[in-house]
């Protein structure tokens, strides 16, 4: 063998590598439904409970006694899309006789994970201190590191090649 | 005293034929089973997966059912993968993974490349 088939050779193990690695279950509807049903909340939170901060700081006192429907809804709307990604993918996962739970899926949620569960603690901070209007950029913004996080382990291990 | 060396002269060879069988290590320390490129795909996948199913493997590798079965069989042999058989909606499932021996066979074969490569360059 000389250089080049060397070289084709770590390029087929680490192509194969990557493409064994993606997390295939993962169910294209489950994200398409779960960017309906935010959009349907923000519509019942900005028409029904009144939900347009204008302002970045609000009092308290103004501030929580809308918030609260707010944040239900918002918690209602996290269960349907978690429930909805999670039955979407597991049917995905049966009918290609693969595990839900392997260890793509587990590398998917733990990449996802870290800047999610970062920004939803710095929201709660914003929402204690009444920085309501801060409240939307934040999420889109954690949430968009999220999926940046996240596209690694949907498109390859484009990254972290370790061998 | 002819008739008294050659038997042994044939033994010692035998055993020096089976050693090589054995190990199967090059003199550039590439693993001769992983010179088929479909191997090499086996142990690929399977290195970074838990588990994997013969049509998953047939996916990724794009070969027929006889000549993936042929090569998993080669690997089994080896020791280098092992199945585990179970069932999917009453369909039977044959899941395939890579041993320890498996897994260092394979570490010291990208190694043993990586370090070829470099002495190229």
């Amino acid at each position: 063998m000389k250089e080049k088939d060397y070289i084709r050779d770590i390029a087929e193990i680490r192509s194969m590598m990557e493409r064994s690695s993606k997390f295939l279950s993962l169910s294209g509807w489950s994200g398409i439904l779960a960017g309906i049903y935010a959009l349907s909340g923000s519509y019942i939170a900005y028409s029904f409970f009144q939900f347009n901060p204008v302002e970045i700081a609000y009092s308290n006192q103004e501030a929580f006694a809308s918030l609260s429907n707010v944040i239900l809804l918002a918690i209602v709307i996290l269960i349907l899309t978690l429930g909805t990604a999670i039955y979407l993918s597991g049917k995905k996962a049966k009918k290609r006789g693969e595990n839900l739970w392997n260890p793509t899926a587990k590398r998917l949620l733990n990449s996802m994970a870290v800047p999610l569960i970062t920004g939803g603690l710095l929201i709660l901070v914003l929402i204690s201190q009444g920085l309501i209007g801060l409240i939307a950029p934040f999420t889109l913004l954690f949430y968009g590191l999220a999926l940046y996080n996240a596209s690694r382990y949907i498109s390859g291990l484009k990254n972290s090649w370790t061998y | 005293m002819g008739h008294r060396l050659w038997p042994d002269a044939y033994h010692l060879w035998h055993l020096f034929a089976l050693q090589i069988r054995k190990v199967k290590i090059s003199i550039n320390g590439l693993n001769k089973v992983f010179e088929s490129r479909v191997k090499l795909g086996i142990m690929s996948a399977l290195a970074v997966n838990d588990m994997l199913d013969f049509n998953l493997l047939k996916e990724y590798l794009d070969v027929t059912d006889g000549n993936l079965a042929s090569h998993i069989k080669a690997l089994e042999k080896e020791g280098f993968i092992n199945m585990e058989k179970s069932f999917i909606d009453r369909k039977p499932n044959t899941k395939y993974f890579i041993t320890k021996e498996g897994k260092q066979a394979f570490d010291e074969h990208l190694k043993a490349l990586q370090k070829l490569i470099e002495l190229q360059r």
